[in-house]
């Protein structure tokens, strides 16, 4: 039997949540430590039970910037060595470690976690991009070795994650010692699992990470879709399938950002009707397109890849996500409260309209992302005495 | 910070009203609520107003919930920072001014007092507000009003700024909502869409202009009596006092109000 199913004891491959997300990036890519994101995701603790947090940062390893770093969970020495040496087969290593950690009163039977800095062999790739290669064997380690997981394998950014608090994964991991431009946190509330170090969030594939609130109504549908693409669902949490569409959408099919959101949180068809014809015609196409990659249900996302942070809400606003700009720094939260935590001094907050994506580019200033909110029919503006 | 301004639950009768907090020096206590969890921090808020305090001003408050939850007494409380998801929930009495903005779920099933936020609020504010009123100077989220219900003279009322996100009064079975957007103009539309989704009772006022593809197919337009103008005169005045703004410039409207069309909508839709 495997892993997720020990761990994950009632086979659940859709998990009610109630979470807690933030993320924020500097969009001049000036790095900083993890202290801002551990305080405002732990401020949010009645929005996680401890059953599930973690992070995701981006330039964190300038060292090996070119490499895929690939962040492995396995269950026991045994189940690492034999991934360890699937991956050499596979991959030029060229350096790996443990992850560091420390012991932390409340983490129970942490996995073994390790890092490899690698290189495809082109040899290997027969055909494939360098990134479908590290998609193909991501999936293939991930669905066939039963105790052993990549939950994170992009270049120059880590996904670190398990269970328990955030506060208790912070100080497992370390991260206050990494420094990123962009930083993203989750809190976890499964509330009819046990919730295992796979389920936690964020969740990665190449440098994509995904943190989310709600519940993938369309999880059965969307699965289906993204298995003829070769992906494969296997950390038992409806949360996956956002990672692997936005892989699909945004790298594959090289959609923008915009078109992304308006996939995945497509306009009502009430709302189709009202448009002025040309958006019309693109809106309709990409619901005719990519009809199974809507994601139905009560939603709060936010998804990051290197140099890009997006925020998205499901249409009719069923799970909360507000943004707030200081300088030339966004932030997502699902709290005002844990925002003026991470940044006392923000000049600008406002509540997004459902549907309407809240994006961060490295190297654009971050006021766009409030005056594209603001175009939006309704944003509402939160000010402050 | 502007005077506070009462407006404790006059249901039906907007006569009634009374001040609040006598503000003398051993009534007023000051509490710090950097780093205290809800449950320490609401536990200490009761026993203060058990032991008597008439004004609480809390500082420092980073996201703390259901403040003011279980005080049924009428103690003015400040909060300064940004107070947590359902404040005053089941609030029956106090007095909460946020001197900045509040998060979701503010009034949740509120049964009595006044909460005045001088700044927005979130989502589903006033949620199954049951009476009292809340007071919100800038822009409110989705689906505020949600359930908000009355039962004979005893009747909640929200009245907003600036303007309000989709759904508002969804499944409205009583109260009033006023929202005044002060940011339009007299001839400028509402943003809001879906507005009275699932009403079936209460009312809504909305200032400036609505299209009519943007209400819920539950509601219709009404034209404003005598009875809707002095309670919108009413509550303007209060509005106007509480935050220091013109109302008269607000009270030109022009006004549309929104009733249910029918008691039970969904009646029908499991009989055939």
């Amino acid at each position: 039997m495997g892993w997720a199913r020990v761990e994950n004891r009632y086979h659940d491959d859709k998990v009610y949540d109630a979470c807690g997300l933030f993320g924020f990036m500097d969009t001049t890519g000036t790095r900083q430590g993890g202290e801002r994101i551990v305080a405002a995701i732990t401020n949010m603790r009645e929005r996680g039970n401890g059953l599930g947090a973690g992070f995701a940062a981006y330039g964190i390893y300038p060292d090996f910037a070119e490499h895929y770093a690939f962040h492995v969970m396995c269950r026991n020495e045994q189940a690492r060595s034999e991934l360890d040496s699937y991956l050499r087969k596979r991959f030029a290593v060229v350096h790996d470690e443990p992850i560091p950690y420390r012991h932390v009163h409340g983490i129970i039977d942490p996995p073994v976690l390790w890092r490899y800095f690698l290189l495809p062999q082109s040899a290997q790739m027969v055909g494939r991009s360098e990134e479908d290669y590290i998609v193909h064997q991501v999936m293939t380690i991930n669905s066939q070795m039963e105790e052993a997981f990549v939950f994170s394998s992009g270049k120059n950014m880590g996904i670190f994650k398990g269970v328990g608090h955030p506060e208790q994964i912070a100080e497992f991991y370390n991260i206050c010692d990494y420094r990123a431009y962009l930083w993203m946190a989750h809190t976890r509330f499964p509330t009819n699992t046990p919730g295992w170090w796979g389920g936690a969030h964020p969740f990665g594939l190449l440098d994509w990470s995904v943190v989310h609130n709600g519940e993938i109504s369309s999880y059965g549908v969307n699965r289906r879709y993204l298995e003829m693409y070769g992906y494969l669902c296997t950390m038992r949490t409806d949360t996956e399938v956002l990672a692997y569409a936005a892989d699909l959408l945004m790298r594959r099919h090289a959609l923008s950002a915009e078109l992304a959101a308006a996939v995945f949180a497509s306009p009502l068809w009430g709302e189709l009707e009202h448009m002025p014809e040309d958006k019309r015609r693109i809106y309709r196409a990409l619901r005719q397109t990519y009809g199974p990659l809507l994601m139905n249900g009560p939603f709060a996302i936010i998804i990051a890849r290197n140099g890009e942070m997006i925020g998205l809400g499901d249409r009719v606003r069923l799970r909360p996500l507000i943004a707030g700009i200081k300088g030339n720094t966004l932030y997502i939260s699902s709290e005002l409260s844990a925002m003026y935590l991470a940044e006392p001094g923000l000049e600008h907050t406002w509540i997004p309209q459902g549907g309407q994506a809240i994006i961060g580019r490295l190297g654009e200033p971050a006021k766009l992302a409030r005056e594209h909110a603001l175009q939006a029919a309704c944003a509402t503006e939160l000010n402050y005495a | 910070m502007p005077e506070p301004i009462v407006m404790q639950a006059a249901p039906g009768s907007f006569s009634r009203s009374e001040t609040l907090g006598a503000q003398t020096a051993q009534g007023l206590v000051e509490l710090d609520a950097r780093g205290s969890h809800y449950r320490e921090l609401n536990q200490k808020l009761y026993e203060l107003v058990q032991r008597g305090a008439e004004r609480i001003v809390l500082q420092g408050v980073a996201g703390q919930r259901y403040l003011g939850t279980n005080l049924r007494k009428q103690v003015h409380i400040t909060i300064n920072g940004v107070p947590g998801n359902d404040l005053g929930a089941f609030m029956d009495g106090p007095f909460i001014e946020v001197l900045g903005s509040a998060q979701d779920g503010c009034g949740n099933t509120m049964n009595g007092g006044t909460i005045v936020i001088h700044g927005s609020a979130g989502d589903i504010l006033g949620y199954s507000m049951r009476g009292g009123k809340i007071l919100v100077r800038d822009n409110v989220g989705y689906r505020v009003g949600i359930h908000m219900k009355e039962y004979e003279s005893v009747r909640p009322v929200i009245v907003i700024g600036g303007t309000a996100q989709h759904f508002l009064g969804e499944y409205m079975s009583g109260g009033v909502l006023i929202v005044l957007a002060s940011q339009l103009g007299p001839d400028e539309y509402h943003p809001t869409r879906y507005v009275g989704t699932g009403m079936h009772g209460g009312v809504i006022y909305l200032r400036g202009r609505i299209e009519s593809a943007y209400l819920g197919k539950e509601v219709g337009q009404a034209p404003l009596t005598a009875e809707d103008e002095w309670l919108l005169q009413h509550h303007i005045q209060e509005f106007a006092q509480c935050f220091q703004t013109d109302a008269e410039y607000l009270l030109r409207g022009p006004f549309v109000k929104l009733v249910p069309l029918t008691r039970r909508p969904y009646g029908q839709l499991y009989a055939y």
